[in-house]
């Protein structure tokens, strides 16, 4: 009963490192090296709120997310359009598209580095125990897992019952058919780019209620966002939700009942099992 | 298209002049270079411990005119900082331009083992001292004997896991603890080091390791490894961790109110951080390291460590870096010039008033250092060490 | 032969016989600490490019093989002569990339790319548990008298072999099949290309050189961290080198690694506090202006001084 709670604990934290990758690379195909940079510098928006301003991080959502946006909506159009329009095919784009936010993640722990410096920031917030089935978690945990569930619910909601929802996953699909629709490509693209900012940002301030991060520790998260992001298969919102709780699960059953020391590498075993099956990720399309 | 072209080879141009810009330097000053990470993993640590020492130093040896030399006249220090990003390769290369191209007088060792001993070749080469801190290392005699310039300030792995263990030891003796120890360590190779040093000590001295596991560097949720030790009812909690775990157990810990009366975390237990995170439920906890700091040298540096440079030093490498840096000033006033081989002559064999108390090396290496420290009422106090003065009894710890 | 495998082969002769006297300059000791990095980034780019430049799958597994072969040493050193190690660290890169490419046969695209580094992680992951579990602190120390010339003349070797070898597949049917698979695989195997085999045995060699690679230079590092061994930086800038230079030539790599190693280095010593933001800023600069890369910049360059002719091979 505990490995499950605290799998789906993980999973929820997991499920918010991977969620916005899910969108920008699954909709815009930019595969986003600077993904896990966005998240700290929005946990690090959440620890200026607490310690700076003595209210609740969560506050810091009210107007980091909609920053993030912005500024993802940005970076999109000034930085990664170009390389879109000159891209003849999808490989060179996913190609340039590395390249470029490899250099933007640099950009991005550089000036974070200037902004608040290479130290440690953590705090405490809601580290009360919360008793689940007789064991103590953390409540922030459990917050973000609620967070987790809320956003992720919210973004299949968005994806499956709108109208701009259907237009992002046929961008998904297939951009060129979706242009030939009457779909504005570049314009759901940006969009869904900065969805997936803004995503990620708020994953980072929920994260930062328990976690201790630094200006140098955005690859840690890309890395794992990559991961879950291709196990659960480009372009589908419950493939990456599914990967972070099989995940979240699976290391926490290693932890238990094997050895804490592979947690990752069973983790990454199982990725790898996942696509020698299924080439194509848990809820990917078959390549055409 | 030819516009594109232009702009390329214009960039192009640009860059291969730039190969040879030069800054300018204050006339006549001592250069001290200092390498290490602002970013990469080990970029947290060091903005703690090793950058803010070099402007702490610098300001105040020039706020008095600079380093004496002979003849009376006195010459002001310039420190030339180097980001290695924590790779060995960068730090190679940047010790390398600092001796060759910035031609330093001294360079301060790197921040990390790994890099320390990757670059200690090159001091070697170009005949500088290297007066290593924050490196860890049981090889220190075959390190000695084959870098005759390296001296070494923060101890080694073997005493390190051996005043833990002297620790619970003592706890034992007093009744506060029974014979059960649940031990973790990060997969990195400081905590495979220690685990594997502390593993033998404990049992010769007659400890029963009841869980003893290794965690992945980089693992975000550590409640599994704080339950699976919690269940096996140890009397005593002994992780080998680096920053980020050494809070995340700590939390977890705390989460699960593990009743354990002695609760060591390695690593990052002695930063500023750690108390600010935690505040109360600080109290009792064990970690690395450790200062006197009741002396008032010592009431002295922190003051003005905060002054200058606006952050709160640490209570384990922040005063032995300073130290380091003090000792080669002294060194250097000793000789009355830069000479470094007279330099490194002098660090073998002289004295030297420092914030850590009086340090004369011994073969190479300072024998008295702080292990164990002991969070007690906010600060952190030296609690054991290998014959430093000044260290605090021990108290247990009693909840979170 | 023609005139531009000759000019090539030429110039090729005269570097390899002039580089290896590099040590003996003067106050050589600034000019190794660029020219070993730059002399390994080489061989680890040319021998990836073998493999990903016809086949267009970008592998991230480059740190793997490195790491391995720099524990190979790690671990044996002292017990089993150092050159042994060194080819017993090709043997155990060729294992593993021969599984790896085995494995990775049914991806493509960015599945392939992110599973190698899936990976590239869990060999970093296992190899951690084992030493953590089983070897201890032995596998940590490489203590020996391999001066930093020995490392570069060894690297030397190693670039002449790359390139001897990349000469040869290029010419042998097997480059010949690799390119028709790069540009259509449903092709190569109407035609008969066992395009399988094909992959795995290029992706052997590369990983034999990363492998190779990480031996030699683990006696410059003296610590092995699993996790500076295993670094995935390491991967990326490999990747990264060869792109920017160029991987449908045999010297591509090497005009994206001398560059941007030079580039690196001058902004590392003229802004050692904004180093990390001003790298990521030439990047992209990079990124954007020379999109070609810098094989399609100097060609293109060399076309409009009317030197050499439009396409070819090389």
């Amino acid at each position: 009963m505990e490995i499950l709670t605290i799998g789906l604990l993980l999973g929820a934290t997991y499920a918010l490192i991977a969620m916005g990758l899910n969108l920008q690379y699954g909709v815009a195909r930019i595969m986003n090296l600077a993904n896990g940079e966005m998240l700290v510098a929005g946990a690090f928006g959440a620890f200026w709120v607490f310690t700076a301003q003595k209210v609740s991080p969560y506050v810091a959502l009210l107007f980091v997310v909609p920053a993030a946006f912005g500024l993802n909506w940005l970076i999109y159009r000034t930085l990664l359009r170009p390389l879109v329009r000159r891209a003849k095919n999808r490989g060179m784009l996913e190609v340039d598209s590395i390249l470029a936010t490899f250099g933007m993640s640099f950009v991005f722990v550089g000036i974070m580095l200037m902004a608040f410096g290479g130290d440690y920031f953590s705090y405490s917030y809601l580290a009360e125990p919360f008793v689940i089935f007789g064991s103590p978690y953390g409540l922030n945990k459990v917050v973000a897992f609620v967070a987790a569930a809320a956003i992720c619910g919210l973004l299949y909601l968005g994806l499956n019952k709108t109208r701009t929802g259907m237009a992002i996953r046929a961008v998904a699909v297939d951009p060129a058919a979706a242009g030939l629709a009457g779909i504005d490509v570049p314009k759901m693209s940006t969009f869904a780019f900065a969805l997936g900012g803004a995503v990620t940002a708020g994953g980072g301030i929920m994260l930062s209620t328990f976690l201790t991060l630094d200006a140098s520790i955005g690859v840690v998260f890309t890395m794992k966002a990559l991961i879950i992001v291709i196990m659960g298969g480009v372009g589908d919102v419950r493939g990456a939700i599914i990967a972070s709780l099989i995940l979240g699960l699976a290391e926490t059953a290693v932890a238990s009942l094997i050895d804490p020391g592979l947690t990752l590498a069973a983790a990454y075993l199982l990725f790898v099992l996942v696509l020698l099956f299924r080439p194509q990720g848990l809820f990917g399309r078959r390549p055409s | 298209m030819r516009r594109r072209s232009v702009l390329q080879l214009a960039i192009a141009g640009a860059f291969l002049g730039a190969l040879s810009l030069n800054t300018a330097y204050a006339a006549d000053a001592i250069k001290i270079g200092a390498v290490g990470p602002k970013t990469g993993p080990l970029a947290g640590g060091a903005a703690v411990t090793h950058w803010p020492n070099f402007k702490l130093w610098a300001t105040q040896v020039n706020a008095r005119g600079g380093l004496k030399m002979k003849g009376g006249k006195r010459r002001k220090v310039e420190i030339i900082e180097y980001d290695d990003r924590t790779n060995p390769g960068e730090t190679i290369k940047a010790v390398e331009r600092l001796a060759t191209r910035d031609k330093a007088d001294f360079i301060a060792a790197p921040y990390g083992t790994g890099l320390t001993l990757a670059s200690a070749p090159v001091f070697a080469k170009h005949g500088y001292p290297q007066i290593a801190v924050a490196a860890i290392t049981d090889k220190v005699p075959e390190l000695t004997k084959r870098y005759p310039g390296i001296f070494f300030t923060l101890g080694n792995t073997t005493a390190f896991a051996d005043s833990v263990v002297s620790i619970l030891l003592k706890m034992r003796a007093d009744g506060t603890i029974g014979s059960n120890v649940a031990m973790v360590n990060v997969a990195d190779a400081f905590g495979i080091e220690l685990a594997e040093s502390a593993r033998p000590i404990f049992k010769k001295a007659g400890f029963n390791i009841v869980y003893d596991k290794s965690y992945p560097l980089g693992t975000q949720d550590l409640s599994t490894i704080v339950k699976g030790a919690k269940a096996t009812n140890p009397d005593a909690f002994v992780a080998w961790s680096y920053p980020p775990d050494t809070f995340g157990l700590t939390a977890q810990a705390k989460i699960e109110n593990f009743k354990v009366k002695a609760f060591y975390t390695a690593v990052a237990t002695a930063f500023p951080v750690y108390a600010g995170k935690f505040g109360k439920s600080i109290e009792g906890v064990l970690g690395a390291g450790g200062v006197n700091p009741d002396s008032p040298a010592m009431k002295a540096y922190r003051a003005a460590h905060k002054k200058i440079t606006g952050k709160t030093a640490d209570y384990w490498a922040s005063p032995v870096t300073y130290a380091a840096l003090q000792t080669l000033g002294q060194a250097i006033e000793a000789v009355g010039s830069t000479d470094r081989k007279a330099v490194t002559a002098y660090l073998k064999k002289g004295t030297f008033k420092t914030v850590m108390g009086t340090w004369k090396f011994n073969n190479q290496v300072i024998d008295q250092f702080w292990t164990v420290g002991q969070w007690q009422k906010g600060v952190f106090y030296g609690v054991t060490s290998t014959g430093a003065s000044g260290a605090k009894p021990v108290v247990a710890k009693t909840g979170w | 032969m023609t005139r531009r495998e000759i000019r090539n082969t030429i110039l090729a002769v005269i570097a390899f016989a002039i580089l290896p006297w590099l040590p003996f300059l003067k106050d050589s000791g600034y000019l190794m600490s660029l020219a070993i990095p730059i002399a390994m980034y080489t061989v680890l780019a040319t021998s990836w490019a073998l493999f990903s430049g016809p086949t267009h799958y970008i592998s991230l597994a480059t740190a793997a093989f490195y790491g391995v072969g720099a524990y190979v040493v790690a671990g044996g050193i002292g017990v089993v002569p150092y050159a042994v190690l060194v080819l017993l660290a090709g043997v155990a890169g060729a294992i593993l990339a021969a599984l790896v490419g085995l494995a990775t046969l049914r991806l493509s695209g960015v599945y392939f790319v992110i599973f190698t580094l899936g990976l590239a992680e869990m060999v970093r992951q296992l190899v951690t548990w084992v030493q953590n579990n089983f070897t201890g602190s032995r596998g940590l120390y490489v203590l020996t008298d391999i001066t930093e010339r020995i490392i570069y003349w060894e690297l030397l070797v190693l670039a002449a072999l790359v390139y001897l070898i990349g000469w040869i597949v290029n010419r042998s049917r097997l480059g010949f099949a690799m390119r028709i698979i790069g540009n259509d695989e449903l092709v190569a195997a109407h035609v008969g290309i066992h395009s399988a085999r094909a992959k795995v045995i290029l992706f052997v060699i590369s990983g034999i050189f990363a492998a190779v690679v990480g031996a030699v230079m683990a006696p410059r590092f003296t610590y092995i961290e699993p996790s500076l061994a295993f670094s995935p930086e390491l991967s990326f800038q490999v990747v990264i080198m060869a792109l920017l230079g160029g991987v449908h030539r045999l010297w591509g790599p090497l005009v994206g690694v001398i560059p941007f190693t030079l580039l690196w280095e001058v902004i590392a010593a003229s802004f050692p506090t904004q180093t990390v933001l001003l790298l990521g800023v030439a990047f992209l600069l990079i990124v954007y202006f020379i999109p070609q890369g810098v094989v399609g910049l100097i060609e293109s360059l060399m076309r409009r001084a009317g030197i050499g002719r439009g396409s070819g091979d090389g």
